[in-house]
């Protein structure tokens, strides 16, 4: 017998099922389609304009620090101010998403704009967010061809451009989403929740950011 | 590294614990990091009760459906093109990696932090066949350096303090200036980036393991607060998850109840900064990723579990609040419980997993004070299942020959009322009589493993049978 079965049929011997046992079988189906919600926190249960308050109120208070704008148009402007209040160099890497490579990036002219997968010799890199969670501050990326999943870990400084109309009340209302654009039961390769920038305990319970992600997140909120 | 239990030392252990001043002062930030902060992130959230109750319903229902949950589980998982490996103990898990190492070609591979690979010993098996483990995780890191196993679960360096790590970078890390200034934490966090940056881009496969294996998408989910997880298991072509089987959650709900209780509970976060759901190897067109995604799922014991009196130690989600708010491990630490799981969690699972005549010791290192069980996001009654262990351990006649002794004579003189009695009363007068000046005894014969720690107060002079007796009378 091969270990799959052997552990199987340990498995159903200890829970006093035969396998076949068409109940059980019922109950993990139903469960898989109607996938139940239980309890949502009602912190996050806003109408828009509080919903986005509250996420950025979040991640704020998990030292990411945030930038308002009106409209997207206004995206590399507050890039290029986030990099010189950093002492930062004009240069930025992104994924050919087409949310960001429709931006005027024109109208900033030392900007240079690489775009690709990171090799992790690039100081800031720019993600588009595909939406946010206000009850934590969380912004939810996706992998795909023109979003590159090292872009939000090899930086120093990661930016992520959220749109307020993305952002979600809780992660339930994020998965639905997810589901009627992949698939029941599709994702894509990587789904990144991302909550304020890396940080580490390790060293005697103090709390130090930057260890192996982004030392600083920032979030420029659309809208 | 983990593969040779000490937790039938565990007396021996936890004497050497108490005595070592380095690692007392160092228990201090348990403490000092842990409980304040989760009680706070608790009462900032008023569904917090009931999300432990949900997270507890869905881990219970998970159970008894494991096996159906398991083979969904599978099924998605190959859809998205990845491979799914069973092993039914720890050596066959190794076996398994080894060869997916091998097949790789791998010299090296990084590693995010993981219980299950500490369980099995995978460092040391990879290390014997020419494959070099890097765990990339800082503490787990340090404690690499220090050829130690984690003494917590999620702080697996919290018994080392930051003079002790200066001097293992210095020793390590030769390349690097004698000079440097490394007294600030920060300049140690700096220096194990900068290390370890280049080890994950060159690294050949990449080690994980997982918070939870999601049945309605055939997707692992780790949850982090370094990057490291992710760096380990986007850069390398190869991604291997090695996860035991009651990691199974059903769908993305459910993920997000328990989710909710997991950060709050461990370190006091409301989310923690990385929670990534891998499904599958990189897709067409995907510029970054692994080419090759494996899952190992490990039973080593788990199934055995299942249907006892210990199965609701399967919804374990290590976090550790269960050892931050323990008294007996604030005092000894994680190393003294000999083996990969420390605390209260781990004094119910040891056993389980490694036999009762190996970890036997470890149900007795409780006060039964129930402050685990009243914080464990799973509602899981660790003082019950201590309590089974001991009754297993005296059925089977492992309790020193002396504890059996004194419990036999004294259930012999229970059920003799008129004895018992009379021995209590002797027993009384006597101590009350020996201990009339103090109050209390510094020392007792035969009892020399509770007054060295406290004092063992004096008796009043009569016993409870009689005071019951004289107030029933008034
Ligand atoms: S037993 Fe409970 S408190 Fe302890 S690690 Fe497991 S889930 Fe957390």
């Amino acid at each position: 017998m091969s270990s799959r079965d052997a552990i199987l049929a340990r498995v159903r011997r200890s829970i006093g099922s035969s396998g076949a046992d068409l109940t059980r079988r019922a109950t993990v189906i139903d469960r898989l389609t109607r996938r139940p919600k239980s309890v949502i926190p009602a912190r996050g249960q806003l109408p828009p304009d509080e919903r986005t308050a509250l996420f950025c109120a979040k991640a704020e208070a998990v030292f990411a620090s945030v930038k308002r704008v009106q409209s997207a148009t206004e995206v590399p402007e507050a890039v290029v101010s986030y990099l010189r209040s950093n002492n930062l160099p004009q240069a930025v890497r992104m994924g050919a998403d087409g949310r960001l490579s429709a931006l005027p990036w024109n109208t900033q002219r030392q900007l240079i704009v690489a775009v690709g997968p990171s090799a992790g010799d690039d100081l800031v890199c720019v993600s588009y967010a595909d939406a946010g969670v206000a009850e934590t501050g969380t912004a939810i990326l996706t992998s795909g061809p023109h979003n590159p999943t090292t872009l939000n870990f090899l930086p120093d400084h990661h930016l992520i451009v959220v749109h307020a109309g993305t952002i979600a009340g809780d992660y339930e209302t994020v998965w639905a989403q997810l589901r009627d654009r992949f698939g029941v039961g599709v994702l894509p390769r990587t789904v990144n929740m991302i909550t304020g920038p890396s940080r580490s305990a390790d060293i005697e319970q103090t709390l130090l950011l930057g260890a192996h992600g982004p030392r600083s997140l920032h979030l420029i909120v659309v809208g | 590294m983990s593969v040779h239990p000490t937790s039938p030392e565990f007396k021996s252990n936890a004497h050497g614990a108490l005595h070592s001043p380095s690692l007392q002062k160092a228990m201090g930030n348990v403490e000092k990091g842990f409980i304040e902060k989760r009680r706070i992130a608790a009462e900032a959230l008023p569904e917090f009760e009931a999300l432990r109750d949900s997270a507890r319903d869905i881990k219970n229902h998970t159970l008894a459906h494991l096996d159906l949950y398991l083979e969904a589980f599978e099924k998605r998982v190959l859809e998205a093109g990845g491979h799914v490996h069973w092993a039914a103990d720890a050596a066959e898990a190794n076996a398994i990696i080894l060869d997916i190492c091998q097949k790789a070609g791998a010299r090296t591979v990084t590693k995010g932090k993981s219980m299950i690979s500490e369980e099995i010993g995978l460092n040391a098996h990879l290390e014997a066949n020419g494959i070099k483990p890097i765990e990339t995780d800082l503490g787990e890191y340090i404690i690499q350096l220090r050829g130690e196993a984690p003494s917590h679960i999620i702080a697996p360096a919290i018994h080392v303090n930051k003079e002790e790590v200066e001097a293992d970078f210095r020793r390590v890390h030769t390349h690097l200036d004698a000079k440097r200034d490394l007294t600030a934490p920060t300049s140690l966090l700096a220096e194990a980036r900068g290390e370890l940056r280049a080890r994950f881009l060159a690294a050949d496969v990449g080690i994980t393991g997982a918070n939870f294996l999601v049945a309605e998408t055939g997707t692992s989910i780790i949850v982090t607060n370094e990057g490291n997880g992710d760096l380990t298991q986007i850069l390398p072509k190869t991604h291997v998850v090695v996860a035991s089987i009651e990691k199974i959650t059903p769908t993305l709900n459910d993920v997000a109840q328990i989710l909710r209780v997991l950060g709050r509970s461990a370190t006091g976060q409301e989310m923690s900064v990385y929670t990534t759901l891998s499904t599958g190897p990189k897709r067409a067109g995907d510029l970054d990723g692994p080419e090759n995604y494996h899952v190992v799922l490990l039973d080593n014991g788990r199934s055995a579990m299942l249907g006892t009196e210990f199965e609701d130690m399967l919804r374990c989600i290590r976090c550790g609040a269960c050892m931050n708010h323990c008294p007996v491990y604030h005092a000894i630490g994680g190393h003294a419980y000999g083996w990969v799981y420390p605390g209260p969690m781990g004094a119910v699972l040891t056993p389980s997993l490694i036999g009762v005549d190996q970890g036997g010791h470890l149900p007795n290192a409780s006060t039964f004070c129930g402050r685990c069980e009243s914080v464990c996001p799973m509602r899981i009654p660790l003082p019950k299942m201590m309590r089974h262990w001991r009754e297993r351990e005296f059925e089977r006649h492992l309790t020193a020959r002396t504890t059996r002794w004194a419990l036999r004579a004294w259930a012999f003189a229970a059920t003799h009322p008129k004895l018992y009695g009379l021995g209590t009363r002797i027993a009384t007068r006597a101590l009350s009589f020996l201990g009339r000046k103090k109050g209390r005894f510094t020392s007792l014969p035969l009892a020399g493993g509770w007054t060295t720690w406290r004092d063992m107060p004096a008796p009043e002079g009569s016993t409870f049978r009689t005071e019951w007796k004289k107030r029933g009378r008034k």
